[in-house]
């Protein structure tokens, strides 16, 4: 039987394991379980791992452990997580507030012609969609997310903005996210979020992991002021019901 | 003297308070930062009298190119490694890899370096700056971590210790890293990476004999080579995944970049090399302008080079210890962690 998963060199203190050749959500459960494997129950040497839509890059100490000993180790691990389960076995579901259009969606207008739908339906599709969290990367605590409503698919800007504010909700071609902290970017604003996916000050600074599943709940203007005043959470406490 | 810490008076073009790094944040998409040589960073803070392994030891200063003028407000042991700057300590010229003592109100100026492009200097008990996420190392793009989470300004004041027992002056140690001889090119070994099959024989034989220069948009992201422009065979473009520390990625436009300690921690090019562990300190000291040549070994042959260049560096900091403490053990140094 062929394996489903291969090994690739990345130095000599990093091995990739590649589970798959797409964007999966099947292919990517696999790599979020055997980086939650690893945290669960290290294999010593094994210093972290960081994981990608088809695979996962683990990082290792060459004085501890053996490349090869490690590829064997990895290799039963993966065959050992078994028939991981099917695309819905998201780990949770975290809910992210977000206030569509005016000031905080300055393109929800142009991503409405662009589409050919209203600006409510434009909000209305893009929330209507439980997204999954691939993986965490680009800056701190960015997720790269899957299952954008083919509708709404939009561009990038021609020239992308000097300065995109934290919380921002963009699309950008067939990709849709969240801007952690302030960037530049060329992602089409959509709208913002109050919640803060990143505080480096905070003990868990980043709220999304791969493997997570996301949920844009529209809320209003005021909604907005109230929980970035931190007077309401509603059900945004943590921004996580499971 | 009034004032607990270090003065800065010029502050340099860049000078950043780093650590060893900052890690298990990839998977969240934190670079680890940290010092860029880290071999250069080692020896100084061994010889400040600091752990020099692992995430106990203390925060140095980076400095690029060009280095700080600062006044000491409290008595310390420093030393100075990496870069070839010169030194003076209030007017008179101090030596580099050796530890020093400084009085409260001596000023330490650290020149524009003759070699190398980045030099640390590590005081005795280290800068007190605030671990954010398990590190005190500066992440510039993000702003956290280190002095503010920037670079040093002239009026900034880094806390610091004043110097405890147990720290020598001068106390020396040799350099690890090797210049090339004048004229010849840096030689960077690197092993295979896991889009090395994206590209052909002819593609790689050409980008393991062409020469390249280091151009002026490098920085502690990554360093980019301009030379011959390495072409894959169905373009550059991969589905993004993780990026270990010295990938060597090469663009849609086929320029090699060399991925650093501040790199985004996926990325979406083709990475057929990763710069071995041992010549990373190489790709934190070149210069722009310098000429570069990668060269291909096997990764057992890298695991090779980096055991012994580790088992060297442990027995100099093993050596500065010594002296530190006293003693004198012969034979019988051990490796350490971290």
């Amino acid at each position: 039987m062929k394996e489903a998963f291969r090994f690739l060199p990345a130095g000599e203190r990093a091995v990739v394991v590649e589970c798959g050749d797409a964007i999966d959500p099947a292919v990517n459960d696999k790599v979020v379980a055997l980086a939650a494997s690893l945290t669960a129950k290290p294999i010593p040497g094994v210093l972290e791992s960081v994981v990608s839509y088809r695979s996962l890059l683990v990082m290792f100490d060459p004085m501890r452990v053996g490349g090869w000993g490690l590829r064997r180790r990895l290799a039963r691990r993966l065959r050992s997580l078994g028939a991981v389960g099917p695309a819905e076995t998201l780990s949770r579901t975290v809910d992210i507030p977000v206030c569509y259009g005016g000031a905080f969606g300055p393109d929800l207008p142009d991503v409405a012609a662009h589409t050919g739908l209203s600006i409510e339906e434009v909000a209305h599709r893009h929330s209507a969609v439980a997204y999954r969290v691939y993986m965490i990367g680009f800056m701190p605590g960015f997720p790269y997310l899957g299952g954008l409503d083919d509708a709404l698919v939009t561009p990038r800007l021609p020239t992308p903005r000097a300065l995109i504010p934290a919380g921002s909700v963009g699309i950008g071609g067939n990709q849709t996210g969240v801007y952690p902290l302030d960037s530049p970017g060329g992602w089409r604003l959509i709208g913002r979020s109050p919640l803060r996916l990143y505080d480096a000050g905070s003990d868990n600074p980043v709220l999304l992991s791969a493997g997570d599943g996301v949920r844009f709940v529209p809320v209003t203007a005021e909604e907005y002021a109230r929980i970035e005043r931190g007077e309401w959470r509603g059900p945004y406490a943590k921004g996580v019901s499971v | 003297m009034s004032g607990t810490g270090l003065e800065i008076l010029v502050p340099g073009p860049l000078t950043t308070a780093q650590d060893m790094g900052r890690f298990g944040m990839l998977g969240s998409g934190v670079c680890p930062s940290g010092a860029l040589d880290q071999d250069a960073a080692r020896l100084a803070n061994a010889l400040a009298g600091n752990m020099a392994y692992g995430g106990d030891a203390p925060a140095m200063l980076e400095m690029t190119l060009l280095g700080i003028t600062a006044m000491f407000q409290v008595e310390t042991i420093f030393a100075v490694t990496g870069a070839a700057m010169p030194l003076t300590l209030n007017g008179q010229p101090v030596n580099a890899y050796e530890s020093i003592r400084a009085s409260a109100g001596d000023v330490l100026a650290c020149g524009f370096a003759r070699t190398g492009c980045r030099a640390y200097l590590a005081v005795a008990g280290g800068f007190a700056v605030p671990r954010v996420m398990g590190s005190r190392s500066t992440h510039l793009r993000c702003g956290f971590g280190g002095f503010e989470g920037r670079k040093l300004r002239a009026g900034d004041v880094l806390p610091m210790p004043s110097v405890g027992s147990g720290v020598k002056a001068g106390v020396t140690i040799e350099p690890t890293l090797a210049w090339p001889r004048s004229g010849q090119p840096w030689v960077v070994r690197v092993a295979d990476g896991p889009q090395l099959g994206m590209f052909g024989k002819a593609a790689l034989d050409g980008f393991l004999r062409a020469e390249y220069t280091v151009s002026p948009q490098s920085d502690r992201m990554g360093v980019r080579l301009d030379g011959p422009a390495v072409t894959g065979e169905g373009g550059s473009d991969i589905l993004s995944d993780g990026i270990p520390p010295g990938a060597v990625q090469i663009t849609n436009s086929g320029q090699p970049i060399v991925l650093l300690a501040d790199r985004q921690t996926i990325g979406g090019y083709a990475k057929p090399f990763v710069v071995i562990d041992a010549d990373l300190p190489i790709m934190a000291q070149v210069r722009p302008g310098e000429r570069l040549r990668l060269r291909r070994i096997s990764t057992r042959e890298a695991r090779r080079v980096g055991m012994a260049a580790w088992t060297e560096l442990a027995a100099r900091t093993r050596r500065i210890e010594e002296r530190h403490s006293g003693t004198i053990q012969i034979m019988g140094f051990r490796l350490r962690g971290g």
